[in-house]
């Protein structure tokens, strides 16, 4: 126990590898998090978020590596850990035909808190929560948000001190994501762990440091700033009156790695060492014959690091096909 | 402490689920209460009020007398009088008769040569169940009455001598719904939380398996010895079943047999993914229990290899138990060997599905 809490770590895995037999969905995975800090998983559908989550917390037993959470052995002390970890699943796993009161009982009763931490604790989540008008709804009749509410205010109650949330905000408008991400700062503030999976990039913005996974390999690790710094590519935007034919211009030249169209903007990832690319790059549109109005190097944002990081990876599984 | 407030906690959410879920409470009473009007009623393996015809030629006191002891077994109606023999063949094969009575011209002189038959019974013998019972109102009428012969043997039948089904039936019944209602309950409540996710979340929890599987369990011992209750008190209200033993035996062999079923249908549980293949498990057991225990067919009538599959079923040993105790009034004591094997029955059950049941997803 005490190596974990002297270098910091609430979670640390090392080579975590997760073979399904016919597809390894988790390879080779090293994973440094460190308390009281929001840490993101992100990554599309498939690579591997939720088993790797579910493996970190007991739930499914690794092929290969050594995962230490909270200074225990997992999947050895599986069972110590239940008790300082809360776990929201990616789908509503609550009690639809039961009410919310009922709910948040039942899931105090199963941690064993006393009667008197019961009457501390569930009026507080619910207020914590906004949970107090809804106390006798059933919880299959409410909103994506309150649905989700209700889940971490039970994932909560026992007062863990690392909390695993696998794509929380999948079935939730904005404004409640946004109050979510509050609630969760404020966790954090108490000192919980969270680890947090997502594929949404505004969410990953907003963690402490991250980890992008794709199809099981984690291919970039650290904070948002770090990450964005650390990137192998220049992010150059084009203004253009005719974009789509200026993209499909630009995939064919060699130096760029990938288009992406916002609107009438074109984000385009070139390599990061040819010199003054945006000069570069409006002097061959122009020579094409297409219009272009505008081209301007910008900061790397947290997408563009997503799409260098899986396109590398893709760029070399082709080259070996 | 924590052991009975986590156990607690689930009974309590089972039963509030339970109660909110009207169709499997619906399922609760209404299996008993439908099968036993059923089976009491519908599915009668003795027979009575069957049309018959009658063709008196001979038409004196004798044959009239004779006709009227037929009658007088209540196994035969006679609602046709035909004129000969043809007649009633033509009645027969148009359905409208399942058995005829032809008394010659010469009916009393035939009584008085033993080597001549002074009666013919014509029979419709493509239902085997009616073939037997009208051959055995032959046996019982008193076909000479100048005959003073004592029947060659006499037959006493213990325990049922009325020979009404519902009596043998009712028992069994019991067998028949607790095996199907408390396996497919339970099978379908632990793979439902898996549909539903509901498992993910409790095994991230301090709940420990065998904790979980004895809460799932408990609300079902009670609806099961309701179903008992409600099935004893309908057969002795609607079929006038006996009880020879007493009631606490009674709910102590039904007990046992719940505690059975429900043990096998946690260990269905384990293996089902999904609802629907927890209901097609329930019947790959419950089929061989209705067919092999001896609810249906007589035990010592089945062939051996079936008699050694039925020994493995719970419901062949809650056969023997249930019948013992409330039809002939044995104690528990003397039926120990079957009571035995029930437990030794629950043990393995319980074994197989806490082992099972890992607190895992792989």
């Amino acid at each position: 126990m005490a190596d974990s809490i002297s270098s910091g770590l609430a979670i640390r895995a090392r080579g975590l590898t997760k073979d399904f037999g016919h597809v390894v969905a988790v390879n080779n995975l090293d994973l440094d998090v460190p308390r009281s800090r929001i840490y993101g998983f992100l990554g599309p559908n498939g690579s591997g978020k939720s088993t790797s989550i579910r493996m970190l917390c007991g739930l499914l037993t690794p092929t290969h590596g050594a995962i230490r959470v909270l200074g225990l052995e997992i999947p050895r002390q599986a069972e110590q850990l239940r008790r300082k970890v809360g776990y929201m699943t990616q789908k509503f796993s609550l009690f639809e035909d039961l009410t919310v009161t009922e709910n948040l009982n039942f899931i105090a009763n199963i941690y064993t808190l006393t009667r008197a931490e019961q009457k501390i604790r569930i009026p507080e989540a619910m207020e914590r929560y906004e949970l107090g008008r809804l106390t006798r709804q059933r919880a299959g009749t409410l909103s994506g948000g309150q649905k989700q509410r209700l889940a971490l205010a039970a994932a909560t109650l026992h007062q863990p001190e690392l909390l695993f949330l696998d794509e929380p905000t999948s079935a939730v408008d904005p404004e409640n994501r946004r109050a979510f991400w509050e609630s969760l700062f404020d966790l954090v503030g108490e000192g919980t762990t969270i680890l947090v999976s997502t594929h949404y990039m505004d969410e990953a913005e907003r963690c402490h440091a991250l980890a992008i996974l794709d199809l099981g390999v984690l291919v970039a690790a650290g904070s948002p700033d770090q990450l964005s710094a650390g990137i192998d590519a220049a992010v150059i935007v084009v203004q253009s009156r005719e974009p789509r034919k200026v993209s499909r211009f630009l995939d064919h030249q060699a130096i760029v790695h990938s288009t992406a169209q916002i609107g009438n903007i074109l984000r385009v990832m070139v390599d990061r060492d040819v010199p003054d690319a945006a000069e570069f790059l409006k002097k061959a549109v122009s020579e094409a014959g297409l219009p272009v109005d505008h081209c301007e190097k910008v900061h790397p944002s947290l997408e563009d690091v997503f799409v260098a990081a899986t396109q590398a990876r893709k760029a070399a599984r082709d080259k070996k096909e | 402490m924590k052991s009975l407030q986590r156990i607690f906690a689930i009974v309590i959410k089972e039963l509030r689920q339970l109660s909110r879920d009207r169709l499997t409470f619906g399922m609760i009473v209404g299996i008993p209460a439908l099968q036993l009007v059923l089976f009491g009623y519908a599915i009668n393996m003795d027979v009575r009020h069957l049309s018959a015809g009658v063709a008196d030629l001979s038409q004196t006191a004798a044959s009239r007398q004779v006709i009227m002891d037929m009658a007088q077994t209540q196994v035969i109606d006679i609602n046709y009088q035909a004129g000969d023999v043809f007649e009633l063949e033509s009645l027969m094969r148009q359905g409208k008769i399942v058995a005829g009575i032809y008394i010659p011209p010469d009916y009393e002189r035939r009584l008085l040569q033993p080597e001549r038959s002074a009666i013919q019974l014509l029979v419709d013998g493509s239902d085997t169940v009616v073939q037997g019972a009208v051959a055995s109102i032959a046996r019982s009428a008193r076909i000479s009455p100048y005959n003073d012969r004592p029947p060659a043997m006499e037959i006493r039948t213990y325990y049922n001598p009325e020979r009404r089904s519902p009596v043998n039936t009712v028992p069994g019944l019991i067998g028949v719904i607790l095996t199907m209602t408390m396996t497919m309950f339970t099978a379908v409540a632990i793979v439902r939380e898996r549909e539903r996710g509901n498992l993910e979340l409790l095994i991230t929890t301090p709940v420990r398996s065998a904790e979980l599987m004895l809460a799932k369990i408990l609300p079902y011992v009670f609806i099961g010895l309701l179903q008992v209750t409600l099935v004893l008190g309908l057969g002795a209200l609607l079929f006038d079943v006996p009880l020879r033993g007493t009631l606490i035996d009674v709910y102590q062999v039904c007990l046992l047999f719940i505690i059975a079923n429900l043990a096998l249908g946690l260990v269905a549980s384990t293996i089902a993914q999904t609802q629907f293949q927890a209901m097609q498990m329930t019947f790959f057991i419950l089929l061989p229990s209705i067919l092999l225990s001896g609810f249906i067919f007589p035990f010592d009538g089945m062939p051996r290899a079936a008699q050694i599959i039925a020994e493995f079923l719970p419901m062949t040993h809650f056969m023997r138990l249930i019948r013992g105790v409330i039809l002939r009034g044995a104690s528990l004591a003397e039926l120990y060997s079957e009571l035995m094997i029930l437990g030794i029955f629950i043990l393995a059950a319980m074994t197989v599905a806490v082992l099972r049941f890992n607190k895992r997803l792989d």
